[in-house]
């Protein structure tokens, strides 16, 4: 099969990149019209970062971890604390008054999520140490149990001071514009992506494939699934970070499981193992949620009204398209492949092919 | 010449009431080719588990170089249990992680081939090189190490070339067939660069030209790469042309060792292997 | 705190641990043969409760309550049937996540079908009346519940090892493949537990919304991560260890509340089942396994 020069994916890959920037521009600048759409352009791109670095854990090192609401609260609660601005403090924490070391702690957007990320993997790295010794199932309980411990904390009345408990935060200043959010998505899951391509990715991959064989191949198994866990966890914190900023206003509730299943049902729309996959699917997921919008308005045609349409609806729509990849296209839209411009070269070859092929014979095309 | 490699002391591997192994000693001297036999269930994968640290022994320890890697004293339930032939307990606990020993220089294949399945040949042989990596995760993910990155690769290339796996490099391990698949497992773990190569079986399901050709291509590398080689291996043609010495197990206990001719005539292996029979 | 208090939180705590160790057997009889964590069990449960609401507001409770049984053991039989069935030699992980998302299903269909409000739980005749014994007053289902949970539980163990049933469940649990080669019909023996699993998830039900009077589509959720938590703390597999693990847990929790650290009462669970895996990963009752290389 025929592959396409260097030169053309490359310019192909920058002309997209340079498309996709203009249009964003061109949203952020008519804000009031696609103020929608751009809202669920940022929720995905958030969302991406998050359900990437599952798969980094999940897809590429075969550790099932359902901790990401948790480590998400963490870079949201530091982002949120950090970025509210000074002069609006006692109005959010109106109840108990803020904690004094807190009152006068600020830092800008870009170093509150990277401290967000930053508190989010060290606390993964403590974590990490009793939960990385379990087999599959185990650890994603164990895991699950933490993200918890870390929502009852967060709203737990003696921290009211720096949380403010069960009240949560609000005031956070939003993005400027949609493209930061996209840059600083896109930088994420750039060095994500350069991880998995290092000598250490593979390493991670050799766990993923067989655990007892990568470690005769002197490869710590303990050593780097603690690596893999804390970079997953480090990024899922900048997410929640992000998804703070986003929201504006964030509570302990935000972070419950549901947050987790979410993020892991992307990854599994996606495919398990594909970085483009996961990005596709948080982007389809968010959408789709919108899309299906439709179905929870009462629908009438021709003056009758349509059973079924209403509230609720959409969701279980939802939910049942999702069992549907989860039973029948059990690797997603990507399985562990990645988009790439000889794929979809490849792929329209074959289009072309067995449209040419099954034109003139019957049955289309099967000797054997 | 007579340099000990690997020196087995009294190993005693015990499941609950099972003896897999008990009281097994031996020794590889540098350069040799030792093979270790004896009918299924012997106990010989689970001697080769207990040199690689993947189980702890019940009793006994292993030394690599003259450094002691694998010792153990029955502990816990076991104090009770243990029913080994050697009264001499370890004094000391050693316990190393199978990473560390293949860092120290063993290396092993899998009796039922364990590889990374999913990814390319070349990538299987690759990640056998990580373990000596020098570049900690940022130079690496910053491609910082370009060099070393470099070397690695072009290492894994040449062992691909010698052990005749280039053509099929970009290829899926497990779309490979049988005899590559197990030329694979070799080729990763020399690609670790060991002393010490274990190979568990490495000739099984193979057809008599394959088994021949490993014959040649065990000698090969036991020259290139200056290897000693301890193998686990049924087909006697095969041990009996390539070993200097070989140990016999049964029921977990050493039978006999010795040459190869000396182990042919040995009334008890013979027994062992053919049965004795019940109206003799 | 006063003995009477004591004692009331006392047996607040032993009927909370009833209900949760009747759940908990469900898990863990799931988990002893197929290896997986049933996160649909939770919603079973939550399932049972809207039922018995809807059974409740047009029969009488003698006919309500065999009624909506039949209905829950279908419901559990169904998701088995069409969730993890199909998956019976995918990656364990597959299954996991397909239960995962049966459970997102059920949520979501509850909201759909009986909003995300919360409904009363129906008063059912007897349970609710209250008793006093000295200073201590109590429901009636306080008091039933711990022995309900114990009958049932011996009950269930003698099936485990007095019928034909049993000693296929036990089989199948011991060695999947073998026990199918010995003519074992696995997929009756899957139902069966199923059936079983969601039939003390019903009772279970039946003991626990009686005591919180609402249920809500994700009032599940967290009592179902709980009881896995107490399958888990018992030894996952075995059915004493299980309502053990339910019995801690319900009698902690309550202490907790009654110490004035609600927040917390969730968050204790799961500190036990890190503290367990760490420990003893085996639980309470539980076997070793030892992997094959």
């Amino acid at each position: 099969m025929k592959t396409l020069d260097k030169k053309i994916t490359y310019l192909l890959s920058a002309g997209l990149l340079a498309a996709a920037i203009m249009v964003l521009l061109y949203m952020d600048h008519n804000r009031t019209t696609y103020n929608y759409s751009l809202s669920i352009l940022q929720r995905s791109a958030i969302y991406a970062v998050a359900a990437v670095a599952m798969n980094l854990l999940t897809g590429f090192t075969g550790l099932f971890s359902l901790g990401q609401a948790g480590f998400m609260a963490i870079g949201a609660y530091t982002v949120a604390i950090l970025t509210i601005p000074v002069a609006q403090r006692p109005s959010v924490y109106y109840i108990s008054g803020i904690a004094e070391p807190l009152a006068q702690a600020t830092a800008p957007l870009w170093a509150a999520l990277l401290l967000g990320g930053l508190f989010a993997a060290l606390l993964g790295f403590f974590i990490g140490y009793p939960v990385l010794r379990l087999k599959s199932d185990y650890l994603a309980i164990a895991t699950l149990g933490f993200s918890e411990i870390i929502r009852a904390f967060i709203a737990a009345p003696m921290l009211n001071r720096v949380t403010n408990g069960s009240y949560g935060l609000k005031s956070i200043p939003g993005f400027p514009s949609t493209l930061m959010v996209f840059l600083i998505s896109g930088l994420c899951i750039f060095l994500m992506v350069l991880v998995i391509r290092s000598s250490y990715g593979r390493a991670f991959q050799a766990i993923r494939e067989d655990e007892i064989a990568a470690e005769s191949m002197g490869i710590g198994l303990f050593k780097h699934k603690q690596m893999a866990f804390v970079i997953s966890c480090f990024f899922t914190g900048i997410s929640g970070g992000m998804l703070a900023v986003f929201m504006r206003s964030i509570d302990s509730k935000t972070f419950q499981i549901g947050l987790t299943y979410d993020i892991l049902l992307i990854v599994v729309l996606g495919g398990i193992g594909s970085i483009t996959g996961s990005v596709l699917g948080s982007f389809l997921m968010t959408a789709g949620r919108e899309w299906l919008r439709f179905f929870d308005n009462p629908l009438t045609i021709a003056g009758v009204q349509v059973p079924l349409f209403r509230t609720g609806f959409r969701m279980v729509i939802f939910s049942l398209i999702l069992m549907a990849v989860v039973l029948y296209y059990r690797k997603g839209l990507m399985g562990t492949k990645e988009f790439s411009w000889n794929g979809i070269y490849a792929f329209l070859q074959r289009l072309g092919q067995k449209r040419s092929k099954t034109r003139p014979g019957k049955e289309g095309g099967n000797d054997e | 010449m007579s340099e000990t490699v690997l020196k087995l002391n009294r190993i005693t591997m015990q499941f609950g009431g099972l003896m897999a192994v008990n009281d097994f000693s031996m020794d590889v001297n540098r350069g040799e080719v030792v093979a270790i036999i004896g009918p299924n269930g012997a106990g010989k994968t689970t001697a080769f588990n207990v040199i690689t640290g993947v189980y702890a022994p019940t009793n006994g320890s292993v030394d690599f170089c003259g450094e002691t890697i694998i010792s153990n004293r029955p502990q816990g339930k076991m104090r009770k249990l243990y029913a080994g032939d050697a009264d001499s307990i370890c004094d000391r606990v050693v316990r190393k992680t199978p990473d560390r020993i293949t860092k120290l220089g063993i290396a092993r294949t899998f009796q039922n081939i364990r590889l990374f399945k999913s990814l390319t040949v070349f990538e299987n042989v690759l990640i056998a090189k990580h373990m000596n990596i020098k570049a900690n995760l940022f130079s690496a993910a910053f491609m910082l190490n370009r060099h070393e990155e470099h070397r690695m690769r072009q290492e894994t290339a040449q062992l691909l070339e010698i052990l005749e796996l280039a053509d099929v490099a970009d290829e899926v391990a497990s779309s490979l067939p049988y005899g590559k698949q197990r030329r694979l497992e070799i080729a990763r773990a020399i690609a670790t660069g060991p002393e010490l190569l274990l190979l568990d079986e490495p000739a099984a399901g193979m057809n008599p030209q394959e088994t021949n050709d490993l014959i040649h291509l065990i000698h090969r590398l036991k020259q290139d790469f200056q290897l000693t080689v301890l193998m686990i291996e049924h087909h006697m043609n095969l041990v009996m042309e390539i070993s200097d010495r070989i140990y016999v197990l049964d029921f977990g206990r050493l039978i006999a060792s010795g040459t190869p001719d000396h182990i042919q005539n040995d009334k008890r292996v013979i027994d062992a292997y053919l049965g004795v029979a019940e109206d003799e | 705190m006063s003995s009477t208090i004591l004692l009331q939180h006392t047996l607040t705590g032993i009927s909370l641990g009833g209900a949760y160790a009747l759940i908990a057997i469900g898990y863990t009889m799931v988990y002893g043969i197929l290896r997986l964590i049933n996160f649909a069990h939770g919603d079973i449960f939550m399932m049972a409760g809207y039922f018995m609401i809807f059974a409740m507001a047009s029969m009488p409770w003698f006919i309500a309550i065999p009624l909506v049984m039949i209905l829950t053991v279908m419901l559990g039989i169904a998701v088995e049937q069409v969730a993890y069935k199909p998956l019976r030699s995918a990656p364990r992980m597959s299954i996991m996540i397909s239960a995962i998302g049966v459970s997102y299903l059920l949520q979501n269909l509850a909201t759909y079908l009986f909003t995300a409000l919360p409904r009363g739980y129906p008063e059912i005749p007897y349970l609710k009346k209250i008793l006093h014994i000295g200073d201590v007053s109590a429901s009636l289902v306080t008091i039933i519940t711990p022995f309900l949970t114990v009958a049932l539980t011996f009950l269930l163990i003698a099936l485990i090892n007095h019928t034909k049933l049993g000693m296929a469940m036990r089989a199948v649990s011991r060695d999947y493949e073998t026990s199918q080669l010995m003519g074992i019909k696995i997929n009756r023996v899957i139902s069966a537990t199923f059936a079983i699993g969601s039939l003390l998830a019903f009772i279970g039900s039946l003991l626990y919304f009686t005591d919180r009077m609402t249920v809500f589509p994700f009032s599940g959720t967290l009592p179902g991560l709980k009881c896995f938590v107490a399958a888990v703390l018992g030894g996952i597999g075995s059915i004493p260890g299980a309502v053990v693990g339910g019995f801690i847990l319900g009698i902690g929790e309550t202490v907790l509340v009654a110490m004035g650290y609600s927040t917390f009462s969730d968050a204790f669970t799961f500190a036990i089942l890190i503290v367990m895996l760490l420990f003893r990963p085996t639980g309470l009752f539980g076997e070793k396994v030892t992997d094959k290389v």
